[in-house]
């Protein structure tokens, strides 16, 4: 009899050891997440209790996480990429321009620039490869390239306007759907890529390559990996994601010089809430994609409170700082 | 014949402790281009007026005093995304405090000073005990610190009084007060990299931390004091350019863009990003090759957004033109 309570006793703690286990290897992005959107939950219900608000909120939140996926590509390499903030403002500035007011020209003007976003991270992967300067420095030097000719080719000011069916993707709702209410079209493009970008990154050899490189470059050569062809074809991929991405923007936003300025920074904000380790080595699409609506649903936290813009700045800031050292404590405590 | 041979000893021991950076070959070749470029296309005045010189130089003094500080927050494997801010509420905070009045501008000095040591502070203290990346942690104090400035500011504040403008606009004999100052700064700087017990620590701290614990060294606080030069230099230029200005203005660190152009420079001189390398001399000439493209795209007139172009390929180059002969791959 006491035999068997105390096996049976054993087997509970084992299986809530597991539990606990397993609790504990969840990344801390979700939790947090969670606990922010509760929170807007509760100040406004209306608003992140329905499905309606939901969707709403994923409509600004699905171009973060395209672009954050694109710089997780490139951070878990051991690289940067500072030059996406500036391909949003070329897609959207450029595109204005490009389509001169004529809804025909939308799929051109799409097209060109997926093109321009090609070259640009052929550039990049070119130059952190064979000339060896730093990502950091070439995608810096990238940024301002990109943002000075987009300027130089608009003349300065914003050139017409972005035509509906360009905009749409940014900017629409598939109405009635059963359940979800409305779909935003952001939300499934944001779907369909991270799913390419999950296989891609997780189910095949061109993804652990990119963490053999990150984690130890030299290692990574001797076994075979071709550093520098993976290297361009991951500054293609993260600089394409970034086009998406400021068709996404472009489609809710407005028109202006400032669109995408800092959008890299957080991008990478987003990745390293998502568990990235910058230096490489890490990274998880899925973590990545809530660490960009995590970033997102600060933001609209502290919209919701009210608080004037230079106040929301201040607890972003530090929101950002406290997350990261949580996370970056929390992995410490596991070793 | 033997203090010949000591002196010599001397010379080569100082030449090689002073040793000269590539990038100087670069900088000369950047002056050398503008310089023909500007005799074919405009008046000539780079090679001809000396006070075009001197302008060059003056231009770079912000920058210069910063980038320093940058240099030896990377030389330690870290980084400060803080400065551009840290330069606005000086700058602003300064001129507040003076309100044009001489008898405030030491306690606004001392007052701006108090506030770069903390942001130093705070700074070191993220990265070392909350093991934040650098990056991120320094990221996150610039967008605090620009939330305080534009919460309590929005336009010019105050004023600096008259004699405060010796700092941007003085001169001593023909050489101008800034510049003794940006010089003065880079000797510090070298100084306390390649003649003090904390710069050794530094470098070992940037090359290897693991390494430089186990060999005693207290690897934090050598990082935390790099952050806090570092923010006190941002502070200086801080002062620099209000001097300059006569009033305050949030926009000025995040105008000049100071946090990613003190990196860019720093990175040209040839310090590595991984920490561990460099020094302060090369940032030097980052910096004077960022002031003579200045000079020379104003000369040729060229247009501001073509000037960026220009300049994102150039900084590109600049770092291109020593790491194309590295053996070691770049990340």
């Amino acid at each position: 009899m006491t035999t068997t309570t105390a096996s049976s006793a054993k087997e509970i703690n084992q299986i809530l050891g597991k539990i606990w286990n397993g609790v504990r290897r969840i990344p801390p992005v979700f939790p947090i997440f969670l606990l922010i959107f509760i929170i807007l939950g509760f100040l406004n219900p209306k608003g992140y209790q329905t499905m309606n608000g939901i969707m709403t909120f994923f409509r600004p939140a699905a171009p973060l996480a395209v672009l954050a996926i694109g710089e997780m590509l490139v951070l878990a390499m051991g690289g940067f990429d500072l030059s996406i903030g500036a391909i949003v403002t070329m897609v959207v500035l450029a595109s204005s321009k490009l389509l001169a007011n004529d809804p025909e020209k939308a799929l051109p003007a799409i097209l060109i620039m997926i093109g321009i976003g090609i070259l640009i991270g052929l550039i990049n992967g070119l130059v952190v490869s064979f000339l060896k300067v730093p990502s950091f420095i070439t995608t810096l030097g990238m940024m301002l390239l990109v943002r000075g000719a987009t300027l130089y080719y608009i003349g300065g000011a914003p050139q017409g306007y972005l035509t509906d069916n360009w905009r749409q993707f940014g900017r629409n709702y598939i109405q009635d759907v059963p359940f979800f209410v409305k779909i935003p079209y952001a939300l499934i493009v944001l779907l369909v890529l991270g799913l390419i970008f999950y296989i891609l990154f997780h189910r095949t050899n061109y993804g652990k390559q990119v963490l053999a490189i990150g984690d130890n470059m030299r290692a990574a050569q001797l076994s075979g990996v071709r550093v520098k062809l993976i290297r361009v074809v991951t500054h293609i991929l993260c600089s394409v994601l970034a086009v998406l991405g400021g068709i996404l923007v472009g489609g809710y936003g407005g028109v202006n010089v400032t669109i995408g300025e800092g959008m890299e920074m957080q991008a990478i904000a987003a990745c390293v809430i998502g568990g990235v380790l910058l230096g490489g080595g890490k990274g998880n699409v899925i973590n990545v994609a809530f660490g960009a609506f995590t970033l997102q649903a600060i933001v609209n936290l502290l919209n919701q409170l009210g608080l004037p813009k230079p106040y929301t700045d201040v607890i972003q800031g530090s929101i950002i700082i406290f997350v990261v050292a949580y996370s970056a404590l929390s992995s410490q405590r596991k070793r | 014949m033997t203090t010949i041979t000591t002196t010599d000893n001397k010379l080569k021991r100082l030449a090689r402790s002073v040793r000269i950076p590539p990038v100087y070959i670069f900088l000369v070749v950047v002056f050398l281009v503008g310089g023909i470029l500007d005799q074919i296309l405009s008046d000539g005045q780079i090679f001809t007026n000396p006070l075009i010189l001197l302008n060059i130089i003056v231009r770079s003094v912000a920058l210069g005093i910063v980038a320093v500080g940058q240099t030896l927050v990377i030389i330690g494997a870290s980084i400060d995304l803080s400065v551009a801010y840290t330069i606005s509420i000086t700058a602003i905070m300064s001129s507040y405090i003076m309100q044009g009045k001489t008898e405030n501008v030491l306690t606004a000095i001392v007052g701006v000073l108090a506030i770069g040591i903390a942001i130093g502070l705070v700074n070191g203290l993220i990265v070392t005990k909350l093991k934040v990346n650098p990056f991120i942690a320094t990221l996150g104090t610039s967008l605090i610190i620009k939330g305080i400035i534009n919460a309590s500011f929005s336009n010019y504040t105050g004023s600096v009084p008259k004699s405060f403008e010796f700092f941007g606009y003085g001169m001593v004999g023909p050489i101008p007060v800034s510049i003794i100052i940006l010089l003065l700064i880079v000797f510090i700087g070298w100084f306390l990299l390649s003649r003090t017990q904390f710069g050794a620590h530094l470098y070992g701290v940037g090359g290897n931390v693991e390494v430089a614990r186990l060999s005693g060294v207290r690897t934090d606080r050598v990082l935390i004091g790099a952050h806090i030069f570092c923010s006190m230099t941002a502070v200086i230029s801080g002062l620099f350019l209000v001097s300059q200005m006569r009033a305050g203005a949030p926009w000025v660190g995040p105008n000049g863009i100071f946090d990613l152009n003190s990196i860019a420079t720093t990175v040209i001189g040839g310090t590595a990003l991984s920490g561990g390398k460099g020094g302060v001399w090369g940032t030097l000439a980052g910096v004077l090759i960022f002031g003579i493209l200045d000079t020379t795209f104003n000369q040729l007139g060229v247009n501001p957004y073509l000037k960026s172009v220009f300049q994102g390929v150039i900084i590109v180059l600049a770092v291109a033109s020593y790491t194309i002969r590295s053996k070691k791959d770049a990340a």
